[in-house]
């Protein structure tokens, strides 16, 4: 079993069209959708859902006014100014961290420390084949353990199923849920786009997965509105030892098949199509798995 | 006046409009580069950099010579980040949260806190623009310690202008934290719709006033149009999709640079935002500044 990750660093590089046509193109894969702070891979493969459970992650700090005294200890010592003096004092959900450090010193044992529900997660069915995914509620935290439970799902599922392959759509960025999604994986493929923001994150992404070991693999999209940027990007990649495995024009009709609710890839062999099924093939070869 | 400029979705020009409202702005203002995993907007504004420091937490260290391995540390840690297993303690730095609790709970006072460098902070200047910006160390985990020392880092009283990391959670919130008003950049496309929903939640839950800003104007549908007037969010500008920016932007030129004739329309944006945070503030307050 294979696990296969593919970020971009900065968004909008069509990340997630690219996997959705990834996803198409698959033979025996499972999905995870680990961009779960503001998923998207669900609007193009429409998974039904076959079974959720909530995400129970945390604890936040609530004071009971009945037994505040109002001494002022707990505001003393939050490091995340999440307490707000009055009488009682509060504690604002969003700016607590859950250390637990105000539940611990209260003299008057006046703070409660319930578990926190910060979101859910799904299992699902899509016309290409099994589905993990999961929403994050509005302002919860801990988006980097929802990502490592996603993942964990989605390898459970797999390994119970005999599936090939887990092809996940990553974060952006290069912290925690990047990190959470890409750390033993057994490569990271990277979709960026020729512009000088592009090469500026794919850089910083291509050291964080050069600090954790994996094997990374980049590919341009929308190549032509910068073919010197393009081939900027593809020597400094291979230079940190990146494999560059091919390019995408740029391809308006990635936005109709969108607006349809399709892949690229189903939804004609306009140029952009044919390029990223060149792209799959030449990286399951390269991986040694189906295509 | 502190204005933000977020989205749900990544890559919808929140750099993009940020910078050009800056250059815009004709007076005296703070960018600051809240997207620290991968902070951007240096390259379309090109500072003068003028100085340099590091974004630190503080992490505990231990004595060894006083531990009696009581484990008192690692039951208050909530993180894991400090256990004593088989008769000995151990401090996974990765997964503190610099809380300081470990240190107080400690009998034998055999923990003490340390700096730990996450990130950087460098100010820069170019033309009005007094710039700065946060950079994560790369292999850190939380970015929210450096945008909160970015912010930090700002004056308080100057108009301000934040470019916000992309998302929803923990990072999204803390760059848009104690802002006046937030600009959500999106694109009229299914993704820029669904992502937009959802920083429009969070904003609501935090209570902060927004309005919409439609990048890419034309480049999909109509239902962004459709939404925002449904729920009667404002929508301040549309900028049209041009290929002329997309190829300026690829070359690190900013938004003004290819449309010039944008930066009336900004300035009278900033002008009505201006406008709407006095408005807000003379509701809660009985009398607005600025
Ligand atoms: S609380 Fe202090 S003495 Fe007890 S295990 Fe932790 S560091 Fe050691
Ligand atoms: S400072 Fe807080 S988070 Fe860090 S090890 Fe101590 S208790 Fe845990």
């Amino acid at each position: 079993m294979k696990e296969i990750v593919i970020i971009s660093g900065k968004g909008g590089t069509g990340k997630t069209s690219i996997t959705a046509s990834f996803a198409a193109l698959s033979k025996d894969a499972v999905f995870a959708d680990c961009d779960v702070d503001a998923a998207d891979l669900h609007l193009l493969l429409q998974p039904l859902a076959i079974k959720s459970m909530p995400f129970i992650s945390g604890n936040v700090a609530r004071i009971n006014e009945q037994k505040c005294s109002g001494c002022g200890t707990c505001n003393s010592l939050c490091r995340f100014d999440a307490v707000q003096p009055g009488t009682p004092y509060t504690i604002n959900p969003t700016d607590c961290e859950g250390c637990g450090v105000c539940v611990h010193f209260c003299p008057e044992q006046a703070i409660e420390f319930p578990p926190q529900r910060c979101g859910e997660w799904f299992q699902s069915e899509t016309r290409f084949g099994p589905m993990i995914h999961a929403a994050l509620d509005i302002g919860a935290e801990n988006s980097g353990k929802l990502v490592s439970l996603v993942r964990q799902e989605a390898r459970n599922l797999a390994e119970a199923n005999q599936h090939e392959l887990i092809l996940i759509d990553g974060p952006p960025g290069i912290g925690c849920p990047v990190i959470a999604a890409t750390t033993g994986a057994h490569a990271v493929f990277v979709i960026t786009e020729p512009t000088c923001s592009g090469k500026h994150d794919l850089l910083r992404v291509l050291e964080l997965t050069e600090h954790f070991d994996i094997p990374t693999y980049i590919c341009v999209n929308k190549w032509d509105i910068n073919p010197d940027m393009t081939q900027q990007i593809k020597i400094a990649g291979e230079e940190k030892g990146a494999t560059f495995i091919g390019t995408i024009p740029y391809d308006q009709q990635i936005t109709k098949a969108q607006i349809e609710g399709k892949t690229i890839v189903e939804w004609g062999d306009t140029i952009a199509a044919i390029a990223i099924k060149e792209i799959w093939n030449s990286f399951c070869e390269q991986l040694g798995i189906a295509s | 006046m502190k204005i933000a400029i977020a989205s749900g979705k990544g890559g919808t020009g929140k750099t993009t409009l940020a910078t050009a409202l800056a250059q815009a702005a004709a007076q005296p203002v703070q960018l600051l580069d809240c997207d620290v995993e991968e902070p951007n907007a240096h390259i379309f504004v090109k500072p003068q950099w003028t100085n340099h420091k590091d974004a630190t937490i503080a992490i505990p260290v231990l004595d060894t010579t006083r531990c009696t391995n009581c484990g008192k540390c690692g039951e208050l840690c909530q993180f894991n980040a400090i256990v004593t297993i088989a008769n000995q303690t151990m401090i996974f730095s990765d997964l503190c949260h610099s809380c300081g609790g470990c240190v107080l709970v400690c009998p034998e006072k055999a923990l003490q806190e340390q700096p730990k460098t996450i990130g950087y902070i460098d100010t820069g200047h170019s033309g009005e623009i007094t710039f700065i910006k946060g950079t994560l160390v790369i292999g850190e985990a939380m970015s929210p310690p450096v945008i909160r020392q970015v912010k930090k880092t700002a004056a308080a009283d100057q108009l301000t202008i934040i470019d916000c990391p992309p998302g929803t959670s923990c990072p999204m919130m803390t760059a848009v934290n104690g802002s006046d008003f937030v600009l959500l950049v999106t694109e009229p496309t299914p993704f820029g719709l669904h992502d937009l929903k959802l920083a429009v939640e969070t904003l609501r839950s935090m209570d902060i006033p927004f309005a919409v800003v439609v990048n890419r104007a034309g480049c999909g549908d109509d239902k962004v149009d459709h939404y925002c007037r449904n729920e009667q969010i404002s929508l301040l500008l549309q900028i049209k999709d041009d290929r002329r920016v997309a190829t300026a932007y690829s070359r690190g030129d900013g938004l003004l640079s290819a449309l010039p004739e944008l930066a009336t329309q900004l300035r009278s944006l900033l002008t009505e935002i201006e406008k709407r945070i006095n408005q807000a503030q003379g509701q809660t307050q009985g009398g607005g500044t600025q």
